[in-house]
């Protein structure tokens, strides 16, 4: 038996793929009986989704640091 | 708090990334994009004395970001004889036919909408990662953005992985919070 810790945990391995087929049994056994879990479970989901359809970009840290040197020296 | 004041030092650490998204969208480059983010800076940083404080800062540089688009786009087409329509053809068979009717836009389609929203979306998400602690927004923008394994990360920033999945979990629930009322809605 795990608990609501332990669960939230294998919860966001499973958001990137990297719980194991157990650590998966045990949620989804856990998820059963868990009310508080099974509604943060269904929000991390859908928080994955949001994230993958919003297709988002970021500036790497090198770049920004560039990017700051560049406005420093403008200064 | 002072919110209509003008930080220059802190602008790449709360702005880049937002900036950076809405460029994208509309450039569809990214070196383009991160060029037209460094332009916009510089032009913020030169008409700097020009702010009033009527508007946030953030939507001061949006502003100028967008006449940064407007003229990259008016830049590409201003050589002669390219100011016009351009259509690629995805292959030779598109080059015969009626391809001015098949390019024509589908009036039932609903993926303009979507991309609307999921740009709108994209904004939102980037202006909740930059509300976190720095170090979740770290961890959490090269988990799930840059899409890196947890072994790289824990070693570029020396955590070790019990730590990088709280600090997930505090960033996942912090955007879930806030986020929650306008894009949580089922």
């Amino acid at each position: 038996m795990i608990n609501c810790e332990q669960a939230s945990t294998i919860c966001n391995k499973k958001q990137y793929k990297e719980a194991t087929l157990l650590e998966q049994f045990k949620l989804s056994l856990h998820l059963l009986f868990c009310k508080a879990c099974s509604s943060f479970s269904r929000k991390n989901k859908k928080l994955t989704i949001l994230c993958n359809k919003a297709n988002l970009h970021n500036l790497s840290e090198q770049e920004k640091v560039k990017m700051k040197e560049t406005i420093d020296h403008y200064i | 708090m002072n919110e209509n004041k003008l930080n220059p030092d802190l602008w790449v650490d709360q702005y880049a990334d937002y900036l950076f998204n809405y460029a994208v969208a509309r450039v569809s480059d990214a070196e383009i994009a991160k060029d037209l983010v460094q332009e916009t800076f510089l032009a913020g940083l030169k008409s700097a004395k020009n702010f009033q404080g009527a508007a946030a800062e953030r939507t001061w540089l949006i502003a100028i970001l967008k006449r940064k688009v407007i003229d990259y786009y008016r830049k590409i087409n201003s050589k002669k004889g390219k100011a016009e329509v351009r259509i690629t053809y995805s292959n030779q068979s598109d080059s015969a036919g009626d391809w001015l009717e098949e390019n024509v836009a589908d009036p039932f389609s609903i993926l303009e909408n979507d991309e609307i929203e999921n740009e709108e979306l994209g904004l939102a998400i980037q202006e909740c990662i930059a509300k976190l602690p720095k170090k979740q927004s770290a961890v959490f923008v090269m988990k799930t953005i840059r899409g890196l394994g947890t072994e790289d990360i824990c070693n570029e920033l020396g955590i070790n992985p019990s730590n990088l999945w709280v600090m997930v979990h505090r960033a996942r629930t912090s955007l879930m919070g806030c986020l929650n009322e306008n894009w949580f809605k089922l």
